[in-house]
């Protein structure tokens, strides 16, 4: 199944199974989806429970939000998150903080989809990880799935919280098929937010990945298996809360750590899980310093060489590994 | 006294619409006493937050409703609680009016515990029954009140929300992608722009191409309405409700209305205008003194009994601030609560490493 199908399977059972779940955004209805994530969901609910929006994001996002205030449960789709900062006052003044300011009194069970990270080819305003703006932020629960399996339970989890829950998926993962175990077939199928998944287990080294970095990490951790090198690849799936306790059980055990994202180096979630990591116990454990392989720290060029330059690729991974187990001549050691 | 007598309201201007509310209509004396009452409670309490304020025991924002209370009194009389409302940081009327206690919202503003949002949430934050703030981004809860009236289209329940916003925010442009959704679906939202007559320091004329607020959902109809007549929102609220709830959809209405204090207590409200003009609303038309001349002349009630109503009011008022004053403030370990709903066993971080707090 792929992953456009299991998250589209997940909204199928969730409206169906819940009269208050409705889905709204640009082309979900009639157009089945600008990328077909919600393809027959018009013609199987109609036009109250999957509704056309006109393309207004700061205005749809915030009657999105108003609704779920009121009692519903939205899921609203942007065409893609590049356009959601049109939105984002909503998301975070008036979804992730009403809770907290009216203590307890209104929550906001929303869930903010859409395709997140880089595309292919579409240059720079519409290609951006914005996993670290929305990591950043109290209220929130941030997710970032990997496999069909992932999308779909971890859809479904987010529909039914009771919180603002921001589904960041990659639109170069939408067509990959991947084996759905036999549960996740099933309608009650839920992954829980905040746990990490162990993607391949390993000894010498955890890679920390989400969303399509989970993919680059499992190519490397072949390679590197060819090298003898065994690399333990955690994917995340939940960006906030953040499951620190699984990546330090596995520096415990492997003594070191790689961290790979999409997005930009600065402020990241590389960044976050490297503080984190200072500040437990598991630091003591660390045989060499924790390094990040992220997206290069510049907007993203068009051009296909500069475009893949500006992506963390397999090699940057592997490079890291050797560098980080001081193997091979690859080795250059940390900038000075 | 009678019990209840006619009265004629300001006229109001309409915008696509051949038909307006009622402009002779009938006020009971139960009514007459209750919108005076109201409407002083506010205005008393609105003094009270500005002492309060100058002594320090209230900081940060804080936007005084006096001047406008016959726009929340007149709109809250011809709704139920089952109504919703939502409306920009000039909230506290508001919040009194969906029935939060003067001691509630004291209290929030002073920080304590016993505040209506536990100290949590201040000036700009309260919330009640389908009361849904208190929103301090300008113009952020003119969408968000559409979402709200989606939902009571969506529950078929007969409903309307009455979203709020001032004449600054009506330049925003989220409100125009609000007017539009909701008239392609429309939704039972009866839009209120209260025309206190300044955006900040701002005069209408210095921020609007349009100061005719009414006509400014261009394709939506819109009433234009008397804001220091309580009747005359009363009314208006009324056939507004009767209309959305008609199927056709929402409706702006410009509530021209004026503030007597700054825009918020850190502005005397002195550059932009000068105090003779605000000596000469205060004088010729308050909303609170006008209606006790009107229910006095009309006979529905004598002086002496209005005289007894200000009293009460101050002493529910007075009662209000000392509690206010001396109710406990919040415990520390409040911080780390209402992060996430129904969410079981997670910790906050506090300020350092070492600071790690059990939500609950």
């Amino acid at each position: 199944m792929t992953v456009r199908e299991a998250l589209n399977s997940a909204m199928e059972e969730e409206v169906k199974n819940d009269e208050r779940v409705f889905i709204l955004g640009e082309e979900v209805a009639l157009y089945d989806g600008a990328y077909k994530v919600t393809k027959g969901l018009y013609q199987t609910f109609g036009d109250k429970r999957v509704i056309d929006t006109p393309i207004t994001e700061m205005g749809f996002a915030g009657i999105a939000v108003g609704a779920a205030m009121a009692g519903l449960r939205p899921i609203c789709e942007f065409m893609t998150f590049n356009f959601a900062m049109q939105a984002i006052d909503q998301i975070i003044n008036s979804a992730a903080k009403t809770y907290y300011m009216s203590a307890g009194d209104v929550n906001v069970p929303i869930v903010f989809r859409g395709p997140n990270g880089a595309s292919a080819g579409v240059a720079a305003q519409h290609s951006q990880c914005f996993a670290a703006w929305y990591g950043h932020c109290p209220g929130l629960k941030v997710i970032s799935p990997f496999s069909s399996a992932d999308a779909k339970g971890l859809l479904k989890s987010a529909v039914r919280d009771d919180n603002p829950v921001v589904f960041l998926e990659n639109e170069i993962l939408y067509g990959r098929p991947f084996e759905m175990p036999e549960e996740a077939l099933k309608d009650d199928y839920l992954i829980p937010i905040g746990k990490a998944k162990i993607e391949r287990e390993g000894t010498d080294i955890t890679i920390v990945a989400h969303s399509l970095g989970v993919l680059r990490a499992l190519e490397a951790a072949q390679i590197l298996a060819a090298d003898g090198i065994s690399a333990e690849v955690i994917n995340l799936r939940t960006i906030r809360p953040m499951d620190v306790e699984a990546i330090l059980t596995s520096i415990k055990k492997t003594n070191h750590l790689i961290t790979v994202e999409g997005g930009w180096p600065h402020f990241g979630v590389g960044a976050e899980i490297c503080a984190t990591v200072m500040e437990s116990e598991a630091f003591d454990y660390l045989d060499a310093p924790v390094v990040r392989v992220s997206g290069a720290d510049v907007p993203m060029p068009y051009s296909t060489e500069l475009e893949a330059a500006s992506l963390p690729q397999v090699t940057n991974i592997t490079n890291s590994v050797k560098n980080t187990l001081h193997i091979g001549e690859s080795s250059q050691g940390l900038r000075k | 006294t009678v019990n209840e007598a006619s009265l004629s309201v300001t006229p109001y201007k309409l915008h696509k619409l051949d038909e307006g509310p009622n402009t002779e209509t009938t006020l009971t004396r139960d009514d007459a006493l209750k919108y005076y009452r109201e409407m002083q409670v506010i205005r008393r309490m609105e003094t009270a937050a500005g002492t309060l304020y100058k002594s320090k025991e209230i900081r940060g924002f804080c936007h005084l409703y006096s001047g406008q209370e016959a726009c929340c009194v007149g709109i809250q009389n011809a709704l139920t609680l089952d109504d919703a409302i939502i409306t920009a940081y000039r909230a506290h009327g508001w919040a009194y009016m969906r029935g939060i206690s003067v001691h509630g919202i004291l209290a929030e503003l002073t920080g304590r515990k016993t505040g209506c949002a536990k100290g949590k949430g201040g000036s700009m934050h309260m919330y009640a029954k389908n009361f849904y703030g208190g929103n301090g981004i300008v113009g952020a809860q003119v969408p968000l009140g559409a979402g709200i009236a989606l939902a009571h289209q969506y529950r078929n329940d007969n409903t309307v929300c009455v979203t709020l916003y001032g004449d600054g925010a009506a330049n925003q442009g989220q409100i125009f992608e609000a007017f539009n959704m909701s008239k392609l679906w429309d939704l039972p939202c009866i839009y209120v722009c209260e025309n206190n007559k300044y955006g900040m320091g701002t005069a209408v004329e210095r921020a609007a191409a349009s100061t005719d607020y009414y006509t400014r959902g261009d394709y939506i109809p819109g009433i234009w309405i008397d804001g220091m007549d309580v009747i005359a929102v009363r009314e208006a609220t009324k056939f507004s409700k009767e209309y959305c709830l008609s199927g056709k959809g929402p409706l702006v209405l410009e509530v021209e209305t004026y503030r007597y204090h700054g825009h918020s207590m850190s502005d005397p409200g002195t550059s932009y205008r000068t105090r003779e003009e605000v000596q000469e609303v205060r004088q010729q038309r308050d909303p609170i003194s006008s209606f006790r001349s009107r229910i006095v002349e009309a006979n529905l009630v004598t002086e002496a009994e209005l005289k007894d109503v200000d009293k009460d009011v101050r002493k529910e008022v007075d009662d209000a601030v000392g509690k206010a004053k001396s109710d406990p403030r919040p415990a520390i370990t409040e911080t780390y609560t209402h992060v996430y709903h129904n969410t079981p066993g997670y910790s906050v971080r506090g300020c350092d490493a070492f600071s790690v707090h059990a939500s609950s």
